[in-house]
């Protein structure tokens, strides 16, 4: 379907490439230096914190499911580990990695 | 035994039924997202319209509503711009990967008691597994563009999907709890007797806030904020190749609805109508809310973003989670001690 798209479109439409109109769009001025720059640390921590959390969150799925059968003693251990998790969210706030710069 | 003959007619017959039964499927659900899609574009600018004292499109058919076919014709005769210093194939492939997951959700989810393209037993996981797929896309169309408000975009959206993806499966998890299923259609049945939002009210707002994020609406639509960033991650992008990116968001805001109708109010469960015109109005309602949003809510500056979410909602479906899991083992202990 998305490759029918593309050809009804490339059918039916004209193209006219100028250099002007291939130029990257910034308000019509010309873009300075390299756009792959170096970007903000901030996004780098972000995505540090999500995989831990992530990672999590797969250990929690098969325990949410067989949760009754487990009882007591899976409702302990998940506890213990959420807790050991939520001391990380805590040391992770405490260290200012979650404000941004 | 059975004889070879009857086990190779027998064969091909299941097998083509199966077939039969996936192509037709297929067909309605690229059908449905489609024209839902199509529709929700037109609804979109007719409810913001109205939000503002304005009529919105009036022109294209009775009130407009052949808009969204005016709009895909003027966008399949658009030309094909790609910016010159653009990585060409990444460029190519990013709609195309932003497409498709949001049309792969849609094999599970219940419309109605067997109006379901695949009922798979992890329905709920694939669900979320296959939308997160669509990050990638984003940041590949960002990259690619090689533009500053593109690749800042990009970066935005990859910080605050990801962000919220967190707290939006934790939210999720309460009613798994509840249901011991990620089944789609299980999920659905055990409501029968009460929908989930009452069981799960905190579990349903978080839900309902990371989801907003999630699909980059306005409070959180600071990926694509028009008055700074002009639109994100498909700014470079026109003709087609935008199309395939707007259709694909439109998608993901019913699915959003879809899973929320689901999971917290009741799916197809409803008196007197179809279950499929229940599910339909109960998704197409939270859309509605969603939309309500975006004229309520101002836009969220990025550190307000990342501190709700990680400081916020993520500590609270942590809070929710417990809660649930607590309460259920409770009733569960004391159920067993009557029964014994």
């Amino acid at each position: 379907m998305v490759l029918g798209g593309f050809a009804a479109a490339w059918l039916l439409r004209r193209d006219h490439p100028t250099p002007l109109k291939v130029i990257p769009y910034e308000c019509g001025e010309e873009t300075v230096g390299r756009t792959w720059v170096q970007f903000h640390i901030g996004y780098y921590v972000v995505a540090l914190v999500f995989v831990v959390f992530d990672v999590e969150a797969v250990f929690l799925v098969p325990w949410a499911v067989a949760f009754k059968e487990l009882g007591v003693a899976g409702f302990i251990g998940m506890m213990i580990f959420i807790g050991i998790l939520l001391l990380g969210l805590l040391w992770v706030w405490k260290k200012g990695a979650l404000e941004w710069l | 035994m059975p004889s070879p003959e009857t086990a190779l007619s027998g064969e091909p017959e299941s097998l083509l039924a199966v077939f039969g039964w996936y192509i037709l499927a297929s067909v309605l659900v690229i059908g449905f997202v489609t024209v839902s899609a199509m529709f929700l574009i037109w609804w979109e600018r007719k409810v913001s319209a109205h939000m503002q004292s304005r009529l919105g499109p009036m022109r294209v058919g009775w009130h407009g509503w052949l808009q969204s076919i005016a709009d895909a014709l003027k966008l399949l005769q658009k030309e094909n711009i790609i910016p010159a210093r653009a990585d060409r194939p990444v460029f190519w492939m990013a709609p195309v990967v932003v497409f498709i997951p949001a049309f792969l959700a849609y094999v599970c989810i219940p419309f109605g008691p067997r109006l379901i393209a695949e009922d798979l037993t992890i329905g709920l996981l694939y669900i979320l597994a296959i939308t997160s797929v669509a990050i990638v896309g984003i940041f590949m169309a960002g990259w690619a563009s090689n533009n500053k408000y593109s690749s800042l975009g990009a970066m935005r959206t990859v910080a605050q999907m990801v962000s919220y993806e967190v707290p939006l499966l934790l939210s999720l998890l309460g009613v798994v709890i509840l249901t011991q299923s990620l089944s789609m259609q299980t999920i659905v049945e055990s409501q029968a007797g009460i929908w989930f939002i009452a069981l799960q009210p905190l579990g349903f707002l978080i839900y309902i806030t990371a989801a907003t994020a999630e699909v980059n609406r306005t409070p959180f639509d600071i990926p694509e904020a028009e008055s700074e960033l002009v639109a994100g991650y498909h700014t470079e992008y026109s003709g087609m190749k935008f199309a395939f990116f707007f259709v694909a968001e439109y998608t993901n805001l019913f699915t959003i609805a879809a899973i929320a109708t689901a999971l917290f109010l009741g799916g197809w469960h409803g008196p007197l109508l179809p279950p499929v015109v229940w599910f339909l109005l109960k998704s197409y309602f939270i859309v509605f809310l969603l939309m309500w949003f975006r004229w309520t809510f101002p836009r969220v500056r990025i550190d307000q973003m990342i501190g709700l979410g990680w400081k916020v909602l993520i500590p609270l479906s942590f809070l929710n989670l417990i809660l649930t899991s607590l309460v259920v083992l409770l009733l569960q202990g004391g159920s067993a001690g009557g029964v014994s």
